[in-house]
């Protein structure tokens, strides 16, 4: 069965904006989506990786390099030998709850060592995530280490293992997509700081939207191929603005005005760090750049700054009103 | 008036929901059976295999099971005997085409019940993804406030409750429901419509009673998935036309904002709504109308228990286990098989068997949960119970960066009401907070007695508890609800002795001008006591932390 085409999805657009925010430049460093069960988290994320185009990986090359990438940094093409190309999807990895630290770093290879007497790695699911996308599920239900352990290598892009008598790095450049449902626990705010975006997916409430939802759902599984071949136009335009995205995402310029306004919004909202403005000029940048805009403006900042802010808002726990809210109060402030 | 309250129907319908799941076991998810073990539940499952016939998998999973045997992969025994890797199939894959059976679903953890929806999502298993298209049987044995995962159960097309089919009616065919004859113009809008009058919010439903209407396809199909697949799932009841009277002065908000608005279009037809509404099981019925579901009684439950042995923390020393559910200690494996290598004499390799592996053993630090207990009776007056409300919500915040958990039991009236489950939630403990109301009698010992049951179900867990108890101590209403001080104050010493033979930590902070019952009631329980006629959260916590 194909994957559900991400031109389908109805509604979500916040979630669908940050999910292309992070395709184009996926160092804006992860989004965070928190909301009800069932609400397409998980298509979303299959859809969207179904539809970029596929990457030129080494075959063979469990971690997925780019042949164009040096081969230093993976200890499999390290080792020399050819490395013919292959056309690989992008890959979507799942870091179900309760895995392992050794299933997702990677591990003595049991097999390997017991069988044949051989030191070897066996590489986790951060290395079959390279170049792709990990989610994870219920990341609030995640043992903290393991989400310390996650959001370190996606930032530095590159696993280091030392363990069990094994040493060594290999890349690992996701883009971390973790979901949950504030009601069953919450982030440490040290984490919840270093997601790049987080949004709010809430379950559509007029009828409307829920039937559109079912038909579409409905409409697939009856004829999967005949519903994708009907998106197909959308979805390709949509890979289309992508790989366009890409492309100009260097050359977009970040005027100091704008520069000056994200500080303002920043210093409004009494954000830790610098951490708010730095992101929130990356995603407005890779928004600028899907939108086909040389330079960064005002619309831009105001379209992304609740995503990129909303979860950097130091906790008052009397502080009745949402972060939500706030954003948009400092937003009508500065953009008075 | 609940005419599916009748067993006949109820075993009806359940056989109806067994024959649609043997059809598409995989497209339909499954069915939650809610049911104490016995010969009723026995009857069907045997039902259901006869459905599915004998070519196709029938798995029963065993409790505990752990990736290698869900998923499959290496065979440990079998690879270090014969000197070779050995794989097996795990029992997803195995299963594929055919059903799932899972008993106790309620104990289930969360890793397993996240493996399971993470194949029903894609239909595939495994290392190599290997095709694994199974239904899933949830035997669901819990009390009260168990329940098979809810992230599991929305994935599920049918829920079933056979507690109230007596065993006679098991050997009959049941008796089937008749539909009311309706203009089914579009079944999709019907059954939005219709879920959304119910409250239900996860769009799983509708799709998967789209799925079952189709599966059926008879005339008024849409009304017999709805009855199957929505009304064990709704969240509450639709609104009468006529409304009847003013609605009690405590009900809260407790739609999402947004919910209750504009719900306008196309409302499903009344013959509709009544058959759904009939078909609502008995027990969930008593509930939405004793004012609804709260959103934590919806979600109680939630995956079973943390895990007995650690697989994170510090290490203290190691154990023999299997090196795929823990983290392999290299050096004691060697240790362990070092001394018969001679016996075993391995050809120039290091003979390793089963036996010697071993993993490390971590400790976590444990959480401790702080259970208050509070006062909200008339007595202890409406501003004292805002003051307390405001020590939990710092307390909380700073549990927050802890990591520790708050737990909050309030009595008033007759009886004690766990308003916040154990939770490190900000979210919910506002909500919860918010819409807590005061006034009322005094039911101290059913207080003690509640908060004695959280602080315990948290030791089950593995944690640590300690009970915060705020009161003035003038007890006035006994564990039955009756009124009179002299028995309530009985039963509150009473209740606060089984605190102390607990062995639980326990604060109590008097909040009452002139002392008295509170503070023979710390010394009952071997509490700290703190006289505070004012409330002070920056105190409370203080002492808070002193006890822990």
């Amino acid at each position: 069965m194909p994957p559900f085409p991400f031109s389908a999805i109805v509604g979500q657009d916040e979630m669908r904006q940050a999910l292309l925010i992070a395709a184009v430049d996926p160092a804006v460093g992860g989004v965070l989506v928190f909301g009800d069960r069932g609400t397409g988290k998980s298509t979303a994320i299959r859809a969207l990786a179904a539809l970029l185009p596929p990457m030129n990986a080494v075959a063979g090359c469990p971690y997925n390099c780019d042949p164009a990438s040096p081969a230093d940094l993976c200890p499999h093409c390290a080792e020399g030998g050819p490395r013919k190309a292959q056309k690989k999807p992008v890959p979507v990895v799942d870091l179900p709850l309760g895995a392992t630290e050794d299933r997702v770093v990677g591990t003595l290879d049991l097999e390997r060592a017991l069988g044949a007497g051989v030191k070897a790695f066996e590489p986790g699911l951060l290395a079959r995530a390279n170049r792709g996308f990990l989610y994870i599920d219920e990341v609030n239900l995640l043992e903290d280490h393991l989400v310390d352990l996650l959001l370190d290598v996606a930032a530095s892009g590159v696993n280091t293992v030392e363990r069990e008598g094994l040493s060594l790095r290999h890349p690992a450049r996701f883009v971390l997509v973790g979901s949950g449902n504030p009601e069953e626990g919450e982030l440490r705010p040290q984490l919840l700081d270093r997601f790049g975006l987080a949004c709010e997916v809430a379950t559509p409430t007029d009828i409307a939207t829920r039937i559109a939802v079912v038909r579409a759902r409905d409409a697939y599984e009856r004829d999967p191929d005949a519903f994708c071949a009907a998106h197909a136009k959308e979805d390709t335009a949509i890979r289309k603005r992508i790989e366009a995205a890409r492309k100009r995402l260097p050359a977009v310029t970040v005027p100091d005005a704008a520069l000056e306004q994200a500080a303002r919004l920043c210093l409004a909202l009494g954000t830790d760090g610098l951490r708010g403005e730095l992101t929130l000029m990356r995603t407005a940048r890779a928004l600028a750049a899907l939108d086909g805009a040389g330079t960064v403006t005002d619309d831009h900042l105001r379209r992304i700054a609740p995503a990129a802010l909303r979860h950097r808002l130091r906790r008052n726990p009397l502080d009745e009103s949402g972060s939500t809210v706030r954003v948009e109060r400092a937003l009508a402030e500065v953009f008075a | 008036m609940t005419t599916a309250g009748e067993p006949e129907r109820i075993w009806a319908d359940a056989l109806l929901a067994l024959r649609l799941l043997a059809q598409d076991p995989h497209g339909l998810g499954g069915i939650v059976v809610r049911a104490g073990p016995g010969p009723v539940r026995d009857a069907w499952i045997e039902r259901l295999r006869d459905a599915l016939g004998p070519e196709r998998p029938f798995r029963r999973m065993p409790p505990g099971i752990g990736d290698e045997g869900l998923l499959g992969g290496l065979d440990l025994a079998a690879t270090l005997s014969a000197g070779r890797p050995v794989t097996r199939t795990g029992l997803l894959a195995a299963a594929d085409g055919g059903v799932i059976v899972v008993p106790m679903a309620e104990r289930l953890e969360p890793g397993t019940a996240a493996r399971l929806a993470a194949a029903l999502d894609t239909g595939r298993a495994g290392p190599e993804g290997a095709s694994a298209r199974f239904g899933l049987v949830l035997l669901d044995e819990g009390r009260d406030d168990e329940a098979a995962p809810v992230a599991l159960a929305d994935r599920l097309a049918f829920r079933i409750d056979l507690d109230s089919v007596p065993p006679r009616v098991a050997l009959t065919e049941g008796r089937a429901v008749e539909e009311p004859e309706v203009e089914e113009a579009d079944p999709v809008a019907m059954l939005c419509s219709l879920a959304s009058a119910f409250g239900i919010a996860s769009p799983r439903a509708p799709i998967l009673a789209l799925r079952v209407a189709r599966a059926l396809a008879t005339d008024n199909a849409a009304v017999t998935a709805a009855r199957l697949v929505l009304a064990p799932r709704a969240e509450r009841l639709p609104e009468p036309p006529p409304p009847p009277e003013a609605p009690p002065e405590n009900e809260r908000e407790e739609t999402p904002p947004g919910q209750g608005e504009e719900r306008e279009p196309a409302p499903p037809e009344d013959v509709v709504l009544d058959a759904v509404r009939a078909a609502i099981p008995p027990r969930l019925l008593d509930l939405l109308l004793a004012g609804g579901l709260r959103r934590s009684d919806a979600r109680a439950g939630r995956g079973g228990r943390p895990e007995a042995v650690s697989r994170t923390g510090r290490p203290v020393g190691h154990r023999p286990g299997d090196p795929r559910r823990g983290r392999l200690d290299l050096l004691a494996t060697l240790r362990a098989a070092a001394p018969w290598q001679r016996l075993r004499q391995g050809e120039g390799r290091l003979a390793i068997r089963r036996d010697d592996l071993r993993i490390r053993k971590l400790r976590r630090r444990v959480e401790t949960t702080t259970v208050f207990c509070v006062d909200a009776s008339g007595s202890a007056a409406l501003e004292r119970l805002a003051e307390a409300k405001g020590a939990v919500e710092a307390l909380l915040a700073e549990a927050y960066v802890r990591r520790d958990r708050v737990a909050l039991v309030a009595f008033r009236g007759t009886g004690a009401d766990l308003v916040l489950p154990p939770t490190r939630s900000l979210t919910r403990a506002k909500r919860g907070l918010a819409g807590l109301p005061g006034g009322g009698g005094t039911p101290l010992a059913s207080g003690l007695d509640a908060a004695l049951t959280v602080a315990l179900g948290v030791r089950r867990g593995g944690g640590n508890a300690v009970v915060v108890v705020l009161t003035d101590g003038r007890a006035n209403v006994a564990r039955d609800g009756a009124g009179g001080r002299a028995r309530a104050g009985d039963e509150a010493l009473q209740a606060a002795r089984a605190l102390r033979q607990a062995g639980l930590p326990a604060l109590v902070v008097d909040t009452g001008a002139r002392g008295g019952g509170a503070k023979a009631m710390a010394e009952a329980m071997a509490a700290r006591y703190l006289a505070l006629p004012r409330l002070d959260s920056g105190a409370i916590g203080a002492a808070v932390k002193a006890i822990r």
